[in-house]
């Protein structure tokens, strides 16, 4: 029997005779608001979670070993199949670490060109957030087809420039694979004008919708001392309070040059860490806004540093480089041994990090709880497992 | 932006409290001993504001496995990278650091489980990715990787068959 209080029976002081018995339930690998492939092993006091652990490795493909055996430019390609919904992000910070480990020049047109793919990617992945978060929360479908409406011009754009609407591959060391088409600055003018009326439409859909409020609002709180402890980053780290984006604190390509604001939550609650993400996309609009009024003036160019297909990095040489994905702090460290291929291939996938402080989340609360509260965290399971 | 901490500077700064520490040092990192390690991060965030744990990883340079921290601090916007040695491969044993930094536990686990170095402390030090039973460490450079699955009478296959591999 579970009390009403949310307070597990047992923790309660309640006789045993009216203390419920502990069960321990397996939910996933296979179910609908997983994400993936991923497993919870909860054990339960009627409704109210006592204890959790996530498990994980069901699509684990060994990346990082697939990518010490192939040369630095072929393992760009495994890296859009961790983050498949930000596989641009991946891309750039794939790019940047082996373009610092090989010391390879970026010439100017390409910071634009990664910039703006990389900040429409970030509004292309919070509006699958837009959408499936919702869904968890019992909104069935509708928000998802609102928000996929406005991921499905973000993916025309990309296709306009590589052909690919998932898997890019178009981030490469030294710049980019080929310039954009003339109707890319087109589709883009289009999109930065609608885009702004769109998300009045979202917020005017889901920020006062009472149904999502009652089911996010003080469900999930995870304090300021706990995220930072428990490595979290991104919309979960800011969701709590911390001010801490890697654009403004560590500026890579050339955010330092605009202007936006990082949002922050206040207690840390599922709420939080969605508004974040609901503010996010506006502060990415102004980001596009004020680059590509500059884009556009930019005289045609080189797009990309000629590189050869196979270089070797001088050896003994290592790094740590660091972005911020849609998701958090994704950080690849590399090493290398003086070889055409990487010697250490290490991905620090946010998703995965910020399912540390997922039990601390969960305990106390209801199972139909626990997924409002993963999904409010964003995982790609395939980052997760890499 | 983030600076990172000359290696040099932090073990003159580590010598003072814990003269023991140091293995190593360089201008990009510093090496301290398995020993010593939780007593150095302790002092580190005492005295440099290192709040955060950033990356936790593992290489494997044959003559040893090393341990590899990046540790940060969002209130004074540093980083800094310590390593750990383990010269003994099939024991290779360094202390966790779970007690101070929660955001250790998923990392360390996929450490052991791929390195299979042992983290003495955590409190579920189990496989993250492999399935339990699995014999190995995949990402250690000693591991044979199995033979890829080919139809019988491929040349790959037949090259593999000569050369002992299935």
């Amino acid at each position: 029997m579970a009390s009403t209080s949310g307070v597990p029976a047992a923790q309660a002081g309640l006789p045993f005779s009216q203390a419920g018995e502990p069960v321990l339930v397996n939910i996933g690998p296979q179910h609908p608001s997983t994400h993936g492939v991923l497993r919870l092993r909860a054990l339960l006091d009627g409704e109210v979670i006592i204890d959790l652990e996530p498990v994980f490795g069901y699509l684990h493909s060994s990346m990082e070993k697939l990518a010490e055996l192939r040369t630095y430019t072929q393992a760009i390609t495994l890296t859009d199949r961790m983050d498949y919904l930000a596989a641009m992000s991946n891309n750039l910070a794939a790019c940047l670490a082996i373009e610092k480990l090989a010391d390879i020049p970026v010439p100017e047109r390409a910071l634009y060109l990664r910039l703006i793919m990389v900040e429409l990617q970030r509004i292309a992945s919070h509006c699958m957030f837009l959408g499936t978060y919702p869904n968890e929360c019992g909104a069935w479908s509708t928000p998802w087809m609102y928000s996929f409406r406005d991921r499905e011009k973000i993916l025309d754009m990309f296709e306009m420039c590589c052909g690919q609407r998932l898997t890019y591959n178009y981030i490469r060391p030294g710049g980019v694979a080929q310039d954009v088409p003339p109707e890319f600055a087109i589709a883009l003018r289009v999109f930065l004008k609608d885009m702004p009326s769109r998300v009045a439409e979202y917020e005017e859909l889901l920020v006062e919708n009472e149904i999502l409020i009652a089911r996010s609002k003080h469900i999930g709180i995870l304090s300021r001392e706990q995220a930072i402890n428990a490595s979290a980053s991104g919309p979960v780290l800011r969701g709590s309070g911390v001010l801490w984006d890697i654009r403004k604190a560590d500026p890579y390509l050339i955010y330092d040059r605009y202007d936006f604001d990082v949002p922050v939550g206040e207690i840390g609650d599922c709420w939080d860490r969605f508004w974040v993400r609901m503010e996010e996309i506006k502060e990415s609009l102004r980001i596009l806004q004020q680059c590509f009024e500059e884009f556009v003036e930019l005289p045609p160019g080189p797009y990309r540093t000629p590189v050869d297909w196979v270089f070797h990095p001088p050896a003994g040489r290592e790094i740590y480089s660091r972005i911020e994905s849609p998701r958090g702090e994704l950080g690849y460290y590399l090493v290398s041994d003086g070889g055409a291929n990487p010697y250490r291939f290490r991905v620090r996938g946010p998703s995965q990090i910020n399912l540390t402080a997922l039990k601390d989340m969960t305990v106390g609360h209801k199972v139909a709880d626990a997924i409002a509260i993963l999904g409010s965290i964003d995982i790609v399971m395939g980052e997760v497992d890499r | 932006m983030s600076t990172w901490l000359s290696g040099r500077d932090v073990a003159r700064l580590l010598r003072a409290h814990l003269p023991d520490a140091v293995e190593e040092e360089a201008d990009d990192c510093l090496a301290v001993y398995p020993g010593a390690l939780l007593d150095t991060c302790r002092h580190l965030q005492r005295e440099l504001a290192i709040d955060y744990l950033n990356n936790l990883t593992a290489v494997d340079y044959l003559d040893y496995i090393e341990v590899v921290y990046h540790l940060s601090s969002l209130e004074r916007n540093h980083l800094l990278t310590i390593k750990v040695r383990c010269y003994d491969r099939e024991h290779a044993e360094v202390p966790s650091l779970t007690p101070l930094w929660q955001g250790a536990d998923l990392q360390e686990r996929e450490v052991y489980d791929l390195f299979g170095v042992v983290f003495a402390g955590h409190p579920n030090l189990k496989r993250l990715l492999m399935w339990e039973g699995f014999l190995g460490h995949p990402l250690r450079k000693d591991f044979v990787m199995p033979p890829f699955p080919q139809p019988p009478g491929s040349p790959v296959r037949k090259r593999g068959e000569e050369l002992g591999l299935d």
